[in-house]
Parts: structure tokens; C-alpha cells; sequence
């Protein structure tokens, strides 16, 4: 049996999906019920909804076997972890912003409004700029208008949220899109298991192009 | 209550590795708790964790509260050609744990085998390392890589620091999309970038990847690196653990240190790997040694994961007396109990988180 942490919300239901049409369906995920724990016996699955900032955890502490989670969680918590698939889907980017027009003085140090310290202090460590880390929890946006920090770090997607609020993206940090990941213990004794499940995965990404 | 209810699965293994590292003649190394930072400051990347605990004693110097064995024992062993010095320990380290990342008392307990290594010592401890494993669980796997083959292949590509730095922690985590994503990026030619994508994607039976590797691996360096890897195998498939053994390059150790053959064991139950050990030629050459070594160490704080039979009480009699009873009664009581096999908790009012089997009054009636 094959332990599979989802992240819970829109991503997740895509995710399902696609496990779905790999064959590895569940009907009972999408009744309508209060049921954490979904199994499949025949197909050797058990599916179960997690916060999806949480799925790395259940993964590396080998409650999940296998479990789907954002790129950007992985670079933030740098989990123990095997990465065996780029699902493609998810897409979006951590990207620095700030008010229309910022400037950056190099002069003084960069105050920094994030929810991904790691993330953000690696990026302005590689271009050994200093900064001031200011950990948010939520409403990052609101952070440069208000004058707590010079920028932001935090996922952009659409864009729409940094328009309406007169902010921009000033770079990107890295490309973000969720990710097939596994435990390395599981793996050595799920070999074949874990394998057979990611070969059906990888015919269900679809490419850019 | 018999030896084995009482022991926890880590004692347990203490006192049965320690008969088996004997038997190979492997001599026990007893040090101190205490090592002067410096020793750590120079090797920092060798440890597991780079944070150390540490404090000044009483004439100012700064000590660490050990934080790893291997470099304390390579301190205190001589360094002459044609000996070997074969010593196993059990120790407590401080180090940051991987899962909880704040700092932990690790129990670990492991061999080291320093001095004119040969293929039969390599092998020896490769072959320790499964046995180590079987001793304390039933069903495990150790995953062997070869850090020159790695490292050939790697140098082959002819890319900066940066670049190889970054495949190092690819390989590990065996991620294929971003390897290819940064051969790109680096416009790495087509079959220096199938090579290392190989090395992610070989893993497995040894006989078939290692001849595999042979068709892939073209420098004197990858081959003769591939030959060594190859002559081991070929002792361990001999042994009972030939089913057990797998090559995985997402098995390595740092190239500063480490240079030959790594491995790393898991046991079925246990989310991380609980051995883990290699060659360390490098290591030695920077402590200005002459010979080489090899050594692992086996994490038994990760075992008590295997404790997975919960007793459901915590006493089979719980012996409820008087203040007025007398004592001597008490313990005649206790004691015919005990000797018939049972164990027994004498107390004066019933403990709230206590799990008797049997409750029995001196004064009245068993129930």
C-alpha cells in the first residue's frame, strides 16, 4: 500500500485528477464527506488531504510514501527527500515586488517582507546584498505600502493582487510548480510501487509547448 | 520479565553490535565528551550538522561538546604504513537533528578502520555495515555508490564549482527534470548530459548497473574508479546479503572528505537512513595523515522507532498496603511474587497513570 499526501484546495484536486487517469483512481475522494483517509485496495493507494505546506513533513517523516507539493515549499523547508517529477502543473513564481517605480538603493539595507526567509535570504545572499528580513504570516502586500519593507517575496501568479494594490514585479526569484516527491526509506522498500506510479504519472504531464 | 521484554530495541543492539564488531577484531575506543573546538572548525564540513555546542573551560580554552567519532578517533590513532587499526565505539554525539533541526543527544555507534586499507578491509566493513543492519532489524536495505566514479564523471563535464555543486544535490534527491534543466543552462554537450542523467537514473541491482556504468564510463578515471566498485561487489555477492545490497548514486558524501566507495542503510519502518559510512582518504589527507580509512556509524537514537510493541500495562501486580501493615509482610509479599515471575509495585494509594494487570490488597483480597 502506497501512503499519498495531497495538498488540500484547487492544486490537490488537480493533482487527484491526475492520479485518476494514471490509474490510480479512488472513487471515494470525491464523495462528499467528512472522511480524511481514502483507499483504494485493489489499486494499493491511500490517498489523504493535507495543508499543502505540510506535505513535505508527511513526506520526509515517512507518515506519506509519496506526496505532491509546491517547489516553493521544498526550497523554503529543503526537506529530506527524493524530487522525482516536475508535475507541470501549478505554475507560478516567486518573484521579488514592490511599489511602481521602486528604486534600489544599494546604499542601505534592503528591507525584505516574505513568508519564505529561507528562500528570499538565499536569493539575496547569492548577490551578497543585505537585507532585513521581516517574516510575515499573510497580506504581504500590504507590507511596501505601508512602508514596513522596501520589497516583497512571495509567489505571484496572475499578478492581478500586486496590480490592484499599485505594486510590481521588480524580478523573479525562481519558477515554481509542484512537484512528485517521495521518502528515501519508502522508496528502497516500495521500489517497484513507487516506480509504477511515477512512469504513469509522467505519461499523464502535459509540456509546454 | 526476561531480558528481552526489558531491553529497548537500541539496547539491544548495543550489546549485540558490540559482540560483532569483537569478533571481527574490531578494539573498543573510549574517549571524552569534550574536544577542543578547533578540530571541528577545520573540518567543518565533514560534520553531519555544523552547529556544535560549545563552552570554555576553566583556563579559556573553548571545547565542544562532540558533535561526531570519525575525527576524534583519526586524532588519537597512529599513522603508519603497512598497519591498520580496527576500533569500534559507542558514543553519545550533540549535533542538530535532521527532522527536529534543534540539538539532540545521538546515540551512535560505529567502527572506523584506519591505516593501509586494502579491498578486503573495504570489503569487510561494507560487509559489517549489512551485518550491523540484519542485527537489529529483519527486513533493511544498504544502497552502495563509488564517490570516484561520481566524481570522474562529474570533473568530465568540465563546469565551475557552482555547477557541480548543484548536481551533487540533484543526484541526491534523484531529481531528473532539473538536472536536464541546468545541463541546459550550462549548455552541457548531449552526452556529458546523458551521462549524468544516467547517474540518476542507474539505480538498483548492482550487476546490472555496474555493467551498464562500464558501457557509459569512457576516462581511465571513471574505470578505473568503476573497477574497484566492481571488485567489491563481486565479494559481497558472495554473502548472504547479496539481495540486500543496491548501487544508488543518490548515496553521496562530500568530495572534500570523502573519496572511495559510500553506502547507507535503511531499515523497513524508519524514514531516514540509519547507517551511513564510506571511504574517507580525503578526510585523512587533510589531518595530515599518510593512510587511508574507512569507517560508518549507525544512529541507534533512529531505532526506538522499531519499539512498536506497546505493552498494555506498565506492572502485572500493583500491591496496595496500609500504613498500618507491616513492612516486613509487605516485602515477604513482593518477594514470593517477584520470584514467581511477576512484577510487582507496592504502594499505598493507587497510582493515577499506572496499568496493573492485578490489583491485590495485603490486607484484604486479590482482585
Amino acid at each position: 500500500m502506497i501512503n499519498i499526501a495531497l495538498p488540500k484546495g484547487r492544486l490537490g484536486e488537480k493533482v487527484y485528477a491526475m492520479f485518476e487517469k494514471a490509474g490510480f483512481e479512488c472513487p471515494s475522494i470525491l464523495e462528499n464527506n467528512r472522511k480524511l483517509i481514502f483507499e483504494n485496495e485493489e489499486k494499493g493507494v491511500r490517498y489523504f488531504w493535507v495543508k499543502p505546506s505540510d506535505v513535505s513533513i508527511y513526506v520526509e517523516r515517512g507518515a506519506a510514501d509519496i506526496g505532491v507539493a509546491g517547489k516553493d515549499i521544498l526550497l523554503e523547508y529543503a526537506p529530506e527527500i527524493y524530487e522525482l517529477l516536475d508535475l507541470n502543473i501549478g505554475k507560478c513564481r516567486m518573484a521579488v515586488a514592490a511599489k511602481s517605480g521602486f528604486y534600489d538603493d544599494n546604499e542601505k539595507t534592503l528591507k525584505v517582507a516574505t513568508k519564505f526567509v529561507n528562500i528570499a535570504k538565499n536569493f539575496y545572499a547569492s548577490r551578497c546584498r543585505d537585507i532585513d528580513i521581516i517574516k510575515l504570516n499573510g497580506s504581504i502586500e500590504i507590507a511596501p505600502i505601508l512602508g514596513l519593507s522596501d520589497v516583497i517575496v512571495d509567489i505571484v501568479e496572475t499578478g492581478t493582487t500586486l496590480r490592484e494594490n499599485d505594486l510590481e514585479v521588480v524580478e523573479t526569484v525562481v519558477p515554481i510548480s509542484a512537484r512528485l516527491i517521495a521518502n528515501k526509506a519508502s522508496f528502497k522498500f516500495k521500489t517497484a510501487e513507487i516506480e509504477k506510479i511515477v512512469d504513469s504519472m509522467k505519461a499523464q504531464v502535459k509540456t509546454d509547448d | 520479565m526476561r531480558e528481552k521484554d526489558i531491553l529497548k530495541s537500541e539496547e539491544k543492539a548495543v550489546f549485540a553490535l558490540r559482540s560483532l564488531y569483537k569478533e571481527y577484531g574490531y578494539l573498543p575506543f573510549k574517549m571524552s565528551k569534550f574536544e577542543e573546538y578547533d578540530l571541528y572548525v577545520r573540518n567543518k564540513d565533514f560534520l553531519v550538522s555544523d552547529a556544535v555546542i560549545t563552552f570554555n573551560d576553566t583556563n579559556g580554552t573553548l571545547l565542544a561538546l562532540k558533535p561526531d567519532v570519525t575525527l576524534s578517533i583519526i586524532k588519537n590513532t597512529t599513522d603508519n604504513k603497512g598497519c591498520k587499526e580496527k576500533v569500534y565505539y559507542n558514543e553519545n554525539v550533540y549535533r542538530v537533528s535532521g527532522s527536529t533541526r534543534r540539538f539532540k543527544e545521538i546515540m551512535q555507534t560505529g567502527l572506523e578502520c584506519i591505516g593501509d586499507i586494502d579491498l578486503y578491509d573495504k570489503f569487510e566493513v561494507v560487509y559489517l555495515a549489512a551485518k550491523s543492519l540484519d542485527t537489529v532489524a529483519e527486513d533493511f536495505a544498504l544502497d552502495i555508490s563509488h564517490m570516484g566514479v561520481f566524481k570522474a564523471i562529474l570533473d568530465s563535464t568540465g563546469k565551475d564549482d557552482y555547477f557541480k555543486k548543484e548536481v551533487i544535490r540533484l543526484v541526491t534527491e534523484k531529481n531528473r527534470h532539473e538536472t536536464e534543466r541546468l545541463c541546459k543552462l550550462y549548455a552541457l554537450d548531449e552526452k556529458s548530459e546523458q551521462k549524468l542523467l544516467s547517474v540518476i537514473d542507474l539505480y538498483g541491482d548492482p550487476d546490472m548497473v555496474i555493467e551498464k556504468l562500464f558501457t557509459i564510463c569512457e576516462s581511465v578515471e571513471e574505470k578505473s574508479a568503476l573497477s574497484e566498485l566492481c571488485a567489491l561487489w563481486e565479494l559481497l555477492k558472495k554473502t548472504e546479503y547479496k539481495n540486500r545490497i543496491r548501487v544508488d548514486f543518490s548515496v553521496i558524501n562530500d568530495m572534500n572528505y570523502y573519496n572511495g566507495i559510500v553506502f547507507k542503510g535503511f531499515l523497513n519502518g524508519i524514514p531516514e537512513g540509519v547507517l551511513a559510512g564510506g571511504q574517507y582518504d580525503a578526510l585523512m589527507e587533510r589531518m595530515k595523515r599518510v593512510s587511508g580509512a574507512i569507517g560508518f556509524a549507525l544512529y541507534l537514537d533512529l531505532l526506538e522507532g522499531l519499539n512498536k510493541s506497546k505493552r498494555g500495562y506498565d506492572v502485572d501486580v500493583l500491591l496496595l498496603y496500609k500504613d498500618t501493615t507491616d513492612t516486613g509482610k509487605v516485602f515477604e509479599r513482593v518477594k514470593t511474587l517477584t520470584e514467581g515471575g511477576f512484577s510487582v509495585t507496592a504502594q499505598k494509594s493507587i497510582p493515577e497513570k499506572l496499568r496493573y494487570k492485578i490489583l491485590e490488597e495485603i490486607d484484604g483480597e486479590g482482585k
